[in-house]
Order: C-alpha cells, then sequence, then structure tokens
C-alpha cells in the first residue's frame, strides 16, 4: 500500500465516523496498546469531540495492587535474589518506591525482553534465585506459562514466577455490571484475542448489550474498529464482531489455551484503583507450586501498602469514569519524570499516553 | 612499540610508567611535540567556539565506532553546527585499574584517524587512573575551539513560519547500535552507528545555502528532543510530516520489537538543518551529493504556533514532547 | 496490551526458531504454535510465537505500517558507498 493511499483511506474513515456520530457516545478501548494507538497516530483530534474514547484498564502493569509491587521490591532486596522483568514495570511506584528506585540502591534488578531470557538468566546463575514478574494479561501470561513448563521439564529450580496475571473477559463485564460508567462499545484488545478467540466476548454482546469489536493495533485497524462499532450502535445490534481477522479467529490459540490451564488456575485478583474482581488472576497448579515465587522467596508482602496516593485519579481513569486531563494532578504535579500514579508510568498508561502524546 | 598488559595505578601516577604509557599509546598515535609543555599554543580568530562533552558509553566498542572516535565526532559535530570551523581538540582519559591497553590503544588509534578525517588536531590531554571498580573501562572527556567566520551566526532560536526543517539521514542509528551491543536482546541484524564527524558536511551546507538559520545533532533524546528545543526557542510550531522521515528497516525492526519510538532515539552522525523555503532545494541538494548526508530528507516546515507536531500518516496529528527518561524495552 | 510483531521463520530448530523481523533477526519460542513451518509468518509477542498468519495477514499488517522500505534500503546502500 502506497502512502497516499493509507492516508486516502484514513480520510474516508473519518469521514464516516463524522457521519455515524450525531450524539454523546463512549467507547472503550480496553487495551494499553489502543490507547497508546489512538494517541500515537493522533486520532483523537480528528474524531467528533463528542465521541468519548475511554481508556479502560488495559495496562497490565497499571492495574498490579502497590502491595505486589512492594511485596517483588522486598524479595528483590533478598541476598541472592534477581529480580527480572518486563521494562513496562520498572518504573511503576509501588507504595514508596519502584524497580528502578530500589535498583539504585543496589537491588539486582534486570529488564528481559521475553520471559525466556529470564530461564536463561536462570541456567546461568545456578546459585542466584531469579524471580520473574508475572504480569499480563492473556497474550503474555501463556508465553510465561509456556516457559515455567520448559524450566521445570529442564529442571531449572532457581526460576520461579511473581504470579500477578489479570484475565480480561470477566473484568470487562464486572466493568458494565458497576453501571459507573456508560460504555457504547467496547473496542476489544486484538492480541488478547489472538489467544482467547473472539467467541470470549459472546457473553458481555448477549447479555449486557455491548457491541464488540476485536481490533488491531494499526491506525486504519482501529479506525475501522470505530466504525463497526458506530455501525452497530445505529443499527441498535450487540455483536461481537471481528476487525482484526488477520491475527484472531472466533476459537483463539487452543494450544495456548491448554498450555495456560494446565499451569494455571483462575483466583480473585485485585486490580490498582479498582479492587477484587472474582476469577481474573491465575495462580499456580499444584504441579508448578515450587515455582511460585511467593513461595520460594520467603518474604512477607509489606503491610502497609498505599494502593494510590492521595488525589490519584488513576482508579477513575482505569473504570472510564474520567479522562485523564479530567485528574486535578495531571501535568502539574503528576507527570512521565514523576509520576505520582501507575497510569502516568508505563507508556501504555492512559495518562502517560496522553501526556505524552496530547490530547489529541 | 606497543604496550602489553593492563592499565595499574602506576600509570596515573605520574612517573615512569605515566610517561612511557604517553609516549607509547598517546603520542603515539596522537602526535606532539618534543617536549611536552602544560598547554598548547595555538593560532587564534578573532571569535572562537568553545565546547566540552564526556563520554561514558558502553561498550567501548560497537558496531560503527568506538569511545575513541564518539569523542572526537561528538565535539567536533557540536561546533560544526554552530558553523564554527573546528580545529584544535583536548583529550582527558579516565582509565580503570586493568583496562587491557590494547584496548586504550585501539581507542586511541581511533581517535586519531577520526581527528584526521576531520581535520582537527588533539593537541593536549590528560590522563588518570581510578582503582577498579571505580569507573566502568575507560571515560573520554574532549573539548573543542573552532574558528567562527565573521558574520556567521546560527541560532535555534532564529527559525522562521515557512522554513524548511531537513535533516542528514537516518536517524537513529547510533542509539540502537550501542543498545543492541550492550543489551543484545538477543537480535542481530544490519545495526551500525552513523557516528562521524560533520564538518565538512556542515560547510557544504552552509555554501550551498547561507541562509541557515541553525544547525543542531540530534544526539540525546533524538530528532523529537532536539526539534521540540528549535520549536520552544523560535516560539514556533515545527511539523513533521510522519512518512518523510528516513528510519532504516533493521532499525524500525529493532525499536518495534522493544516498543521503542526511533524518533527519540540518539544519531551521532546525522545534522538537522533549518532552512528558508527559497534555500531548501539547494540545502537538500548539497546535503544528498555528499556522501556523509546522502540519506537527507526535508522533513517538515516551521509554522506559527507552538511545540512540535507531528502529521502522521494517517492525517491524524499528535504532539511531540521531550524524551522522560530512557525508553525502555517494553510488551505493551 | 501487547505489543506483536509479524516476523518470517528463517530457520527451525525444535521449538526455537530465528524469525526475521524487517532487518532484524531474533530467536522465539515456538511452544505456543506447534503447528509452525519453516518459511511462515508468526506473530511474535514477549518472544514467543502467539500465532501463525498467512503471507497474505502478515504483509497486510506491514503495508498498514506504510513503510517505504525499499527507499530507506536504497539509502542506506547510498551512505555505505565511500
Amino acid at each position: 500500500m502506497s502512502q497516499p493511499d493509507l492516508r486516502e483511506r484514513a480520510e474516508r474513515c473519518y469521514d464516516k465516523i463524522a457521519a455515524l456520530v450525531s450524539g454523546p457516545v463512549s467507547l472503550m478501548e480496553v487495551c494499553g496498546t489502543h490507547t497508546m494507538a489512538i494517541s500515537r497516530f493522533g486520532i483523537r483530534a480528528r474524531v467528533p469531540e463528542t465521541l468519548r474514547l475511554l481508556s479502560g484498564p488495559g495496562c497490565p502493569v497499571c492495574v498490579t495492587p502497590a502491595s505486589q509491587i512492594d511485596h517483588l521490591m522486598a524479595m528483590a532486596r533478598e541476598p541472592g535474589v534477581i529480580v527480572t522483568t518486563f521494562g513496562d514495570m520498572l518504573r511503576v511506584p509501588g507504595s514508596k518506591s519502584s524497580l528502578e528506585q530500589e535498583r539504585t540502591r543496589g537491588s539486582d534488578i534486570r529488564v528481559v525482553y521475553s520471559p525466556h531470557d529470564a530461564m536463561e538468566i536462570a541456567r546461568a546463575a545456578p546459585d542466584r534465585i531469579v524471580v520473574f514478574m508475572g504480569v499480563g494479561f492473556e497474550t503474555t501470561s501463556p508465553t510465561i506459562a509456556a516457559t515455567m513448563i520448559k524450566a521445570l521439564a529442564a529442571g531449572i529450580g532457581n526460576f520461579c514466577v511473581y504470579p500477578a496475571f489479570k484475565v480480561v473477559p470477566p473484568a470487562m463485564d464486572a466493568l458494565v455490571a458497576s453501571g459507573e460508567t456508560r460504555i457504547d462499545g467496547f473496542i476489544c484488545p486484538g492480541h488478547v484475542s489472538t489467544i482467547i478467540g473472539s467467541a470470549a466476548y459472546e457473553p458481555i454482546a448477549r447479555d449486557r448489550k455491548v457491541p464488540c469489536v476485536v481490533t488491531g493495533f494499526e491506525a486504519l485497524d482501529v479506525l475501522e474498529g470505530v466504525i463497526l462499532l458506530l455501525e452497530q450502535r445505529a443499527a441498535g445490534k450487540a455483536e461481537v464482531q471481528v476487525q482484526y481477522r488477520r491475527a484472531v479467529s472466533p476459537e483463539g490459540n487452543r494450544t495456548a489455551l491448554d498450555i495456560l490451564s494446565r499451569t494455571f488456575t483462575p483466583c480473585d485478583a485485585a486490580w490498582r484503583g479498582i479492587g477484587v474482581i472474582p476469577g481474573t488472576g491465575l495462580e499456580p497448579r499444584e504441579e508448578f507450586l515450587s515455582m511460585d515465587a511467593r513461595r520460594r522467596v520467603q518474604v512477607e508482602m509489606p503491610k502497609d501498602a498505599v494502593d494510590l496516593p492521595a488525589g490519584c485519579g488513576c482508579g477513575e481513569v482505569m473504570r472510564g469514569l474520567k479522562v485523564p486531563t479530567e485528574c486535578a494532578m495531571f501535568g502539574t504535579a503528576c507527570t512521565p519524570s514523576r509520576p505520582i500514579g501507575p497510569c502516568m508510568v508505563s507508556t501504555e498508561g492512559a495518562c502517560a499516553a496522553w501526556y505524552r502524546y496530547g490530547r489529541g | 612499540m606497543s604496550v602489553q598488559g593492563t592499565i595499574t595505578l602506576d600509570h596515573g601516577e605520574g612517573g615512569a610508567a605515566t610517561s612511557r604509557l604517553v609516549r607509547d599509546v598517546f603520542l603515539r598515535h596522537l602526535g606532539g611535540p618534543e617536549v611536552l609543555e602544560d598547554a598548547a599554543i595555538v593560532a587564534g580568530a578573532e571569535r572562537i567556539a568553545l565546547t566540552t562533552d564526556t563520554f561514558v558509553v558502553r561498550p567501548s566498542v560497537f558496531p560503527g565506532g568506538d569511545i575513541g572516535k564518539l569523542a572526537v565526532c561528538g565535539t567536533v559535530n557540536d561546533l560544526a553546527v554552530m558553523g564554527a570551523e573546528p580545529r584544535y581538540l583536548s583529550a582527558g582519559f579516565i582509565l580503570e585499574e586493568g583496562l587491557e591497553i590494547a584496548l586504550l590503544e585501539q581507542v586511541v588509534a581511533s581517535m586519531a584517524a577520526t581527528a584526521a578525517e576531520a581535520c582537527v588536531r588533539i593537541v593536549t590531554g590528560d590522563t588518570k587512573v581510578v582503582a577498579r571498580g571505580e569507573a566502568d573501562g575507560l571515560y573520554v572527556n574532549t573539548s573543542g575551539v573552532g574558528v567562527m567566520p565573521a558574520g556567521r551566526t546560527l541560532s535555534s532560536a532564529s527559525c522562521e513560519p515557512g522554513d524548511a526543517v531537513l535533516v542528514s539521514g537516518s536517524i537513529g542509528e547510533h542509539g540502537t547500535a550501542v543498545m543492541v551491543a550492550r543489551e543484545g536482546f538477543g537480535m542481530t541484524g544490519d545495526f551500525k552507528s552513523d557516528c562521524q564527524p560533520l564538518g565538512d558536511l556542515a560547510r557544504a551546507l552552509l555554501a550551498a545555502a547561507p541562509g541557515v538559520r541553525c544547525m543542531r545533532d540530534p544526539t540525546r533524546g533524538g530528532l523529537a528532543t532536539t526539534l521540540v528545543e528549535i520549536a520552544l526557542a523560535s516560539k514556533v510550531e515545527i511539523r513533521l510530516r510522519e512518512e518523510t522521515i528516513p528510519v532504516r528497516g533493521a532499525v524500525r525492526g529493532a525499536c518495534e520489537l522493544l516498543g521503542l519510538d526511533p524518533l527519540y532515539v540518539a544519531c551521532e552522525g546525522r545534522l538537522i538543518a533549518v532552512v528558508p523555503a527559497d534555500q531548501a532545494d539547494a540545502a537538500l541538494g548539497a546535503l544528498r551529493s555528499h556522501p556523509r548526508g546522502a540519506g537527507a530528507a526535508s522533513i517538515g516546515e516551521v509554522r506559527e504556533g507552538k511545540g512540535l507536531v507531528l502529521d502522521t500518516r494517517v492525517g491524524g496529528l499528535r504532539p511531540l514532547i521531550a524524551l522522560e527518561g530512557a525508553q525502555l524495552p517494553r510488551i505493551c | 496490551m501487547c505489543l506483536a510483531v509479524p516476523g518470517q521463520v528463517m530457520q527451525l530448530d525444535g521449538t526455537s526458531a530465528r524469525v526475521k523481523f524487517h532487518g532484524v533477526e531474533r530467536v522465539v519460542q515456538m511452544d505456543l504454535v506447534p503447528e509452525v513451518k519453516l518459511g511462515d509468518w508468526v506473530l511474535v509477542h514477549a518472544g514467543y510465537a502467539i500465532q501463525c498468519m498467512d503471507e497474505e495477514e502478515a504483509r497486510e499488517t506491514l503495508a498498514l505500517l506504510a513503510q517505504i522500505e525499499g527507499e530507506m534500503e536504497e539509502q542506506s546502500r547510498a551512505e555505505a558507498k565511500p
């Protein structure tokens, strides 16, 4: 596709969106990578103001409770422990500190690109305990499950995982059920759906009457996803549609789902700024308990965790009650270089994306 | 004669070991007078440009360069983009005890070669040795003196609406090459720092387009951070057109995999020029016909307004801000 | 969340493979896509392939990235000339 084609196709999408929006509409992008794409491509500046694109709880590091981050940092302070993490997590504040700050104080904290790389660090350092911070939705958790299966098979007994995973569809359902905010449609996460399949959203469309469109991450994908949602709304429908057909099937990736369920079992999970949502966490099955960092590294979870600092609006932002600019601290007290809340940290955190790329 | 072994604390004590190191490593490559005095006396000019920079890059050697080449280029380029003719450099070294002298020699030889390429002389220097663990291999400081031609004033604050924004080649090459050399992240590919001296390219550009408002080399913080600074200084908007910004495949691939933005990745051999519209074609032609600027492109224009704005490849408008902290590889 | 990038399998060795993305190659784990074959396109997240794609699907993503790759590569060759 040549560049002018792309611009022309985008212009046609903007026209279509403008024609479809007649009054206030709120669409929620559940996935932080969508938040990021919408900001990065400057899409907000080109759609009608009455079309609100809300950021949901789709940044897995933002929704990791401060208590778990505090716990991980306490483990990192133990002699002989190496903490490994995706770069996303490094600057996210716990109650008092972040992994990055702990590293400056001497903890051995390393950024990896893949959980497999963390396992290789463990293989190369048999006298150390290597903790991998297991954050992520269904896209990421199977990669970590597969790594755990391999580590177990290879007898790499010094590799363990701190389970802080989250599961997406029940959280979406809980958001709608709470009735706190109006959601006229979900821009469903593309790569989570690669794993779980688009059928996973059927109950939300059918029972909660909220249109769902599984959407890709390039600019045209997002624009097409928005159009499909607006068209459903105009037709009074609430269905699951897949815009991102090239990567998503109705049934998902069976192998990945099998690996995930072999390794983990569902549990309740606390979402930072939101609270406990039943059935949205994952914990290791019996066979993998020895790889649970909370057992492997005997350090108590600090009890004095402060989930969000006073005045922080991250909870409201993640529940779709506010857009980042409606938080009093946004861009003044809270900036990416001095973040107060978790959403200002990760590049895909809603506040960071809005700050970095403007509202547009 | 080449010096064998590793750096010891004795090499920093100012005695015979120091003298041998200076003679056999530094002077052998960089040249110098028979008798070393406490300062170099050089020819001057009415106006001189003076700059300094310290280099701590890890690893010391990376594809496309090393800390020595970088230390010469970095300082030469700071002079060149001010419109000065780079002439003299000083070189200060902090060496960690245990450093392989062969590595030091490689770095010094590379400084000599780069200085020759850039037509500058390294006329004074200093060496200190610190105990093992108190530094990481070697650090280099270079200060540079350049001659300012009469009447030449380039300033980031002088850009006007209508001006064109040019970049002399593909961006993000240095930062990506060093990151891959340091962290690896398991990636292999055609990574090569763009590290090169820009004095002759800047001269060719100024000859073809004497009205150039300003030049900058987008090092730390990358293209975006440097242009934010220019827009702020000139109280204008700079609007970039995304698809015109040259990014090479390997850099784009690495950035996509790791979730980094090439607009914020450092260059060490590129210059940005803001040029009045009527000289833009001549300026671009001069850059492209020079081997150091063959990949030059016109990437945007100056407008009334504020800040740096990217006209994205789908016609959206994305404000760009200065880099906030180092970019980290991410999965989200 | 979740960045994932399409690449092509250049070499396959058990559950790990060398995958090419633009000008970059990296070892990628294939545990989640046991059906993968040499030359297949895969969608890669956190060092694991999470889905096989046919070439057309992968190229669609690459086309949407709207890269003027040909031009860039030409430039890099031009720069490599002395």
